[in-house]
């Protein structure tokens, strides 16, 4: 499915996303997709959240499996702050804000 | 099938026994409503309670006699040992797979906005005060008290 949005200025950003609304082409993503996807997901962002989206993307770069478990110990965010910032299933929210797949992860 | 389409909106999970194995299981499910974005509840009750009590919570073991899928013969199973042992290899092979222990996965729940509850009628059968369960138990209750909990549209109960 591909998606076109309007942003703000008069730029129209053009990028696919899977059935669940994943990014399929992570070279498609920047911050104004981000902003795209959180809106999508009822989400402000603020630079907080950006910390943990550059922190996920930088763990998938380094194929690291994500879990809520390795989340909590990040050293950047605690379970609880994480649940705040992204309320509603906050592991396939915050990895789908930053372009990365689903984490297949049960904890 | 209603208005709400068949969603899940909230898990109320009772769990009734101490094995590790049944421990995990509701813990997982738990969690996983969390992540999901679906809200979670645990009763504990009965043996249950063993998973939240400070003393025991460490200490809990896998059954290993009545459990034909362990493939040990009973007879075998009861022998002095062999629930520490099979413990133990459970214990090993959930690290590998990045299970938490039972005390890291309470925080966790907790954490994540898991409710928990003990309840009330085992409770006192067992002589527990509030003071021997781990923190994040809010409070003791009835049965009633969780069925008046689990009033909603959208919430499903599961005993383990």
């Amino acid at each position: 499915m591909t998606k076109s949005k309007l942003l703000g200025d008069l730029n129209v950003y053009t990028y696919t996303v899977n059935e669940e609304g994943y990014l399929t082409n992570f070279s498609q993503w920047d911050e104004k997709v981000g902003e795209s996807l959180a809106a999508e997901a009822n989400i402000a962002l603020t630079p907080r959240h950006w910390e943990v989206i550059k922190y996920l993307q930088n763990e998938q770069q380094n194929q690291v499996a994500l879990s809520i478990r390795r989340i909590g110990k990040s050293g950047l965010v605690d379970i609880k702050e994480f649940y705040q910032l992204f309320p509603v299933a906050p592991l396939k929210t915050a990895t789908k804000i930053a372009g990365i797949p689903k984490p297949a992860s049960c904890i | 099938m209603n208005e709400h389409k068949g969603a899940i909106k909230k898990m109320m999970i009772i769990l009734s026994k101490g094995t590790l194995e049944n421990v995990y299981a509701a813990f997982v499910l738990a969690n996983g409503a969390r992540m999901e974005g679906i809200e979670a509840e645990i009763f504990f009750t009965f043996f249950g309670l063993e998973a939240v009590n400070k003393k025991k919570l460490e200490h809990l073991h896998v059954a290993t006699v009545g459990n034909p899928a362990m493939h040990l013969p009973t007879m075998l199973g009861g022998l002095p040992g062999m629930e520490a042992l099979a413990t133990h290899m459970m214990k090993k092979e959930m690290e590998k797979i990045d299970m938490p222990d039972i005390h890291e996965f309470l925080e966790i729940l907790t954490a994540s906005g898991v409710r928990m509850w003990a309840c009330k009628l085992a409770m006192d059968m067992f002589h527990y005060t509030k003071a021997d369960l781990y923190e994040g138990v809010e409070n003791v209750i009835t049965v009633g008290d969780f069925y008046k909990q689990s009033e909603s549209e959208g919430v499903h109960m599961l005993f383990v």
